[in-house]
């Protein structure tokens, strides 16, 4: 399943609606990804995200199709917020349950991995002295790659 | 042709959408990149590096080579950060 959406979300109730009704469960693994302040010299004051509606559902909707293809999932989760968020607040939500840990954490993984190069997102960070786009970092690419052989 | 453009290369451009009829000669996304560039020197700063511009037809992550055809929704963006 997967929401893009504006607004904030419950992790901890999400995580029991997804659970609700899969007696197969054993194991949930979530990631939850947060606005950073960064370091004194350029903290930022605020982060907006921008998407591409509609390229942005399939991206997300392609990104868990393949991680239920690799790992015997249960059930799944990945809620993407766009807009004006400040730091502390939650910018994605990625919840996986599976029957077994093992898949659970490496699925999870897959997925924020991917979300990263993969989905049509792009953060503009304001700071004390004006706004910047967010580049995308080669060290994230490496971190998606290293799924491809697998 | 329906373009859309994001992050900055909207501010850049300074359209988020438009719809053109490029020449045409103009069949593959590459060929568009070029036909842009020459609509004006906003157009030509916000392209001229183009391992910055990626580029989706129909919604799908497409390379320069991709075929394109008249009714097609084409996005120019920069490299995502999702997440």
């Amino acid at each position: 399943m997967i929401r893009v959406q504006r607004e904030d979300f419950d992790t901890g109730a999400e995580m029991s609606a997804l659970a609700r009704g899969h007696s197969g469960i054993g194991g949930i693994a979530s990631f939850v990804g947060v606005v950073r302040a960064g370091a004194a010299a350029e903290r930022i004051t605020a982060m907006t995200l921008e998407h591409y509606p509609g390229m942005t559902e399939r991206a997300l909707a392609a990104i868990e199709a393949e991680a239920r293809r690799r790992w015997p999932l249960e059930a799944s989760l990945i809620i993407h917020r766009f807009g004006r968020l400040e730091p502390g607040e939650r910018i994605v939500l990625v919840i996986t349950a599976a029957s077994h840990r093992a898949a659970a954490f490496a699925a999870c993984e897959f997925l924020v991995d991917w979300l990263k190069t993969k989905a049509p997102f792009w953060k503009l960070e304001e700071t004390a002295t004006g706004s910047r786009w967010v580049e995308a970092h080669d060290s994230d690419d490496e971190a998606a790659k290293r799924w491809i052989a697998e | 042709m329906r373009l859309l453009y994001f992050a900055w290369l909207r501010t850049r451009i300074g359209t988020a959408e438009e719809t053109v009829e490029p020449p045409a000669d103009v069949r593959t996304v590459a060929a568009l990149v070029e036909w842009l560039k020459s609509r004006g020197p906003n157009f030509a700063e916000a392209l001229k590096t183009q391992k910055l511009v990626r580029v989706a037809v129909n919604q799908e992550y497409v390379g320069y080579d991709h075929p394109l055809a008249p009714g097609d929704e084409v996005a120019l963006f920069p490299p995502v950060t999702g997440g």
